[in-house]
Formats: structure tokens, sequence, C-alpha cells
């Protein structure tokens, strides 16, 4: 029914909307990206603001505002101290964890609005129809966003390590056809069932959010969790549809519809497909594991790398996942710090997918104070690297491996990387010779100039500058 | 059948909102660069926020102690997805500018 603050409730949710839309478009480009942000902030504090002041359901107004205003001041405090207190590396952890908060708020949503489908409307075709439809999608999809993005938090965290088995896969889609047949069974009831159901659909799609991200590998999160966060858009898009409510529908579903475009983005970066991610096997048993019984590594000592270092005149640091999950950003700057003050230039090749975050390594090092002259992209890296003395690889893998140039049968086969090779000499920092994310052999490893310092990223960069000290 | 083309009717203005929404959010990002996926990512997470609206609505006409609960626990969680999202948007895109004025 017209009223005159239906009218302006409704204004604000179309200016809103547009705030939203301005918000993501401002966020795609460097210069204006901050402002974005803010913009798509005001946007949501106006549509909360007159959704209190003006929403009414049945002619009733917002009810319970005390409650709900204490809602609204704890979830802004603790919010906002969260957000303020983290560590700048932990930011894809923190942005999951506030995803997996929406999807549960969507799916609390479902489950509590579910009691409310109308009686006329169950009285026409039993469950069948789109009030049910809509609550059990927006549930599914809530609940799959929680659990999954509570376990990419975990994984971001450490806390939580990878199932990688083909079983997994089979147990996965089982589960699905699950999923899918209960909301067929639910709508097909003739009338209401007990709340006993909903519970059960709610509890097994938050086990499937789980067993959907377990057997993916920690270093693919990021893609994971855009995904999980156009799910969760999805999710509120349900809830907006459910109420009628615009803002909500076009902040969902513009959320659902760029964050699936951002996700297919990021795995193209990365030279994969969508499916070849969340199937989680890069082709580990096949691809590229020929020859590599009569091929030698070199190991390099300590000592020797400081001299190398200490004389050489032009270094290039190449930082990877490793880098990151060693924390050893800081002491990545002082071995640059320290090589700077003898006279070597020191400068850092990135890679635009290392780390599987883009821009992560970019933000690492801000975080160490790393100045931003010295950040070099892939291309201008490529270019100087003749006159490069030693290429310093820290925890990267992939992003340096020559078969994406040389090797067409290699699954990276042309995605452009880091030719650390064409360096006078190469050291690649590791833990291991385990392989890296992509599971495959790295010939970079066996190449004649290159030498390894094994260990971790940060205990070998310690001893590298105590080394380079004692000089 | 009937009732399908109902529905459609019923709904007809939110389909179609749907439907342009979904090519405009894939039209406006999609020519962003790789540095700014995690940003953009971080703050696409914040607006999908806007399912707090829908919590509040159910709590303001919540009339029993379960909804009540549940519909609080909604507006927090839903609020921390708001501001934890924009907040933590906001500082990854400071670290853009402080780098961009040291430039």
């Amino acid at each position: 029914m017209f009223s005159s603050q239906i009218s302006i409730l409704e204004m604000s949710y179309i200016l809103a909307s547009v705030l939203f839309v301005l918000g993501l478009k401002k966020l795609s480009h460097p210069a204006t990206a901050r402002n974005g942000n803010l913009w798509a902030a005001g946007g949501m504090l106006l549509a909360i603001i007159f959704t209190i002041l003006f929403h009414k359901k049945d002619g009733a107004h917002i009810g319970n505002i005390h409650w709900i205003l204490v809602a609204l001041f704890i979830g802004t405090v603790v919010g906002w101290l969260v957000a303020k207190k983290v560590k700048m590396t932990a930011m894809p952890q923190m942005v999951s964890l506030f995803n997996g908060m929406g999807g549960a708020c969507a799916a609390l949503i479902s489950l509590m609005e579910f009691p409310h489908i109308p009686a006329e409307l169950i009285g026409r075709h039993g469950m069948l129809n789109g009030e049910t439809f809509t609550i059990l999608m927006g549930l599914m999809i809530g609940s799959v966003s929680f659990s999954g993005s509570m376990i990419a938090f975990g994984k971001l965290d450490d806390k939580i390590g990878d199932i990688k088995t083909k079983l997994m896969r089979y147990f996965n889609l089982a589960f699905l056809v699950l999923l899918v047949a209960m909301i067929v069974f639910i709508l097909l009831m003739p009338e209401k069932p007990e709340m006993i159901w909903i519970y059960l659909f709610a509890a097994l799609a938050l086990v499937y959010g789980i067993t959907f991200v377990m057997p993916i590998g920690g270093a693919d999160m990021p893609v994971v969790i855009s995904l999980l966060n156009s799910f969760t858009g999805v999710a509120a898009a349900f809830g907006g549809f459910l109420y009628n409510n615009q803002a909500m529908l076009t902040g969902g579903i513009l959320v659902g519809s760029s964050g699936t475009i951002l996700t297919i983005l990021m795995c193209k970066a990365m030279n994969r497909s969508l499916l070849n991610v969340i199937i989680g096997a890069f082709g580990g048993s096949t691809a590229g594991v020929s020859d590599n019984g009569d091929k030698t590594v070199k190991e390099i000592s300590l000592s020797d790398a400081a001299v190398l270092l200490s004389y050489s005149q032009k270094v290039l640091i190449v930082p990877g996942y490793g880098l990151a999950v060693a924390q050893a950003q800081h002491l990545c700057h002082e071995l640059d710090d320290l090589l700077t003050s003898k006279g070597v230039e020191v400068k850092y090749g990135i890679h635009p997918v290392a780390g599987r975050m883009p821009g992560h390594m970019n933000v690492l090092l801000a975080e160490a104070d790393v100045p931003y002259e010295k950040l070099t992209e892939m291309e201008d890296a490529n270019k100087e690297m003749n006159s490069t003395d030693v290429v310093i690889v820290v925890g990267a893998n992939d992003v340096v491996n020559p078969a994406a140039e040389d090797d067409p049968a290699s699954p990276i086969y042309g995605m452009p990387v880091i030719k650390a090779w064409e360096a006078k000499n190469v050291i690649v920092m590791k833990r291991s010779m385990a392989k890296g994310y992509a599971a495959i052999e790295n010939n970079l490893f066996y190449h004649p100039k290159n030498r390894m310092l094994f260990g971790d990223a940060k205990a070998s960069m310690q001893k590298l500058i105590a080394e380079i000290k004692n000089l | 059948m009937d009732d399908a083309l109902r529905f459609f009717y019923d709904n007809r203005e939110a389909i179609f909102i749907i439907i342009l929404s979904i090519f405009l959010g894939i039209e406006v990002i999609s020519h962003v660069p790789a540095v700014l996926h995690t940003p953009l990512m971080s703050g696409a997470n914040a607006i999908h926020g806007v399912v707090v609206i829908g919590a509040i609505i159910v709590m303001g006409h919540a009339d029993n102690i379960l909804a009540m609960v549940l519909g609080f626990i909604a507006v927090v969680l839903g609020t921390l997805n708001v501001v934890g999202g924009f907040v933590v948007t906001d500082r990854m895109l400071e670290m853009f500018k402080k780098r961009k004025t040291k430039n």
C-alpha cells in the first residue's frame, strides 16, 4: 500500500543500489578504489537506517528496536576491532570469516521465515510454491557458504589441513544430489513438515560446505573464498526475493555475478579452470613427472650464498607463497637493506599471481615497508634478467617454472613466468624438493645455474643475514 | 503450468531486476587489474552484508523468544559482515595509497 514512508524507503533502496554499483565500479580502478569502498559503505548505512525507520510489514513498524540497536552495536564494535587489529598478512582469512558471517545470517533468516509460510499458499498446492523454494535455497546456500568459509578460514590460518583423495569427489557429488533431492522432497510434501526436517536439511548443507572445501588445497583458498563470496551474494538475493526487498536483491545479485566473474578471472590468472580448482587435483599423478632420475640438484652453503650476494651488483628477489607462510617479509626487507648498504642493487620481481592471491606479495612487502619503487612487475623484471647477477627465489615455485615456456605437455604451459634461469645465478630457498601447488616438477631446480638453499624461508633468511653481517 | 506462469507474473519486477543485475555485475568489474582482485573481492564481500536488512526485518517482527534470539544473532552476524568487510577493504586499499604517495 502506498504511504509516503514506504515511498521514501524505496527511494533509499534505489539510492543504495546505485551506490553499490558505483562503489564496485570505482573499486576496480586503483586510483578510485578507496572512495568506491566508502561509497558502497554509505549505501549500506543508508539502507540500514531507512529500513529501521520506515519498514512496515502488515502495517506494523519494526519492533524490538532496542535489541536491534544492541545487536548492531555489538556487530559494529566487534567487526571494527577485529578488522582493525588483524595483521595485514591475515587479510584473506578475515574476508573469509566475514563472508561466513553473512552466509550464516542468510541461513538464519531462512530458518526463521520457514514457519511463516502462509497457510493459504500451502492450501493451494502443498509445499510446492516459490516461497518455500526461495527459503530452502537461501538456507542451503547460506549454510554452505558459512561452513565452507569457516574451513577456508581455518586452512588459511594453518589450523586445518587438506584431505586429498579422489573419494571426496564422488562423496561430494553424492552429497549435492542428496541436498537437491531433499529440496524436491520437501517441495512435494502436501503440508508444512515438522521443523526437524528443516534443521536436518540445514545440518546437511553445513556438512556439505565442509566437505566441499576440505579437498581443495590451502593455496587455492582465495579462489574458494571468492566463490563462497558470490554464494553468499546469491543467498542474500534469495532473502531479497523473499521480502521483495530491492536493496537486498540488487546488492546480492551484484555480488553474486561479479563474484563469479572475479573467481573466473582469478583462475585465469593462474591459467586454470574453476572446475580444476574445485576438484582440487592438479594432474599431479600424470603430467610432468616424466624423467627426473638422472637430474641432479646442487645445494649452496650459507657462506657461499652470503659471498655470492654480497659481491653481486644486481639482485632480484622473487617472493612466493612460501614467503607468506613463513612470514619472512620483514627479514626479506632486512636482507634487502643489508645488501643495499653494501652497494648491491636489490629489486623484487612480482609475479601477478605469486602467493596464489593477486596482489598478495605487494601487500605483504608493503607491510614490511619495502619501498614501492623496488617492486618490479614480471615483464620489467624479465627485461632486466640478463643483467641480473643473482635471483633469489623465496618460497615461489610454479611462477618461476621454465616448463611454462618450453614444455607444451605441462599443465602450466603458456602461463607467463619470471624467467629466473636467464639471470647469471639462481638461489632457490625452499623447504624441500616438494612440488609446488601445481604438483608438477620444476626444472629450474635442476638448472645448471641454480643452487638450492634448503630450509624454512624465515630460518634460512635469518641465517643468511647473520652470515652476510659476519663477512 | 498455470501456477508457474502466475509465479512469474507475480514476481516479474524482481525477476527483471535479477537478470539486469547479473549483467551489470559482470560488466562493472570485467576490466579490473589483477592487483585489485583481492580488495574487490573484499569490497563485494561487504556489500552482500546487505543481508543484515533481512535480519533486521525478521527481528523487527519476531514474536517469540526463539525468533528473538535467532534474529539477534543474525543481526550481529550480518553487521559483522558489513562493518568488518568494509574496514578490512579500506585497510587493504590504504596500503595501495601509501605506496602511491611514496612513488
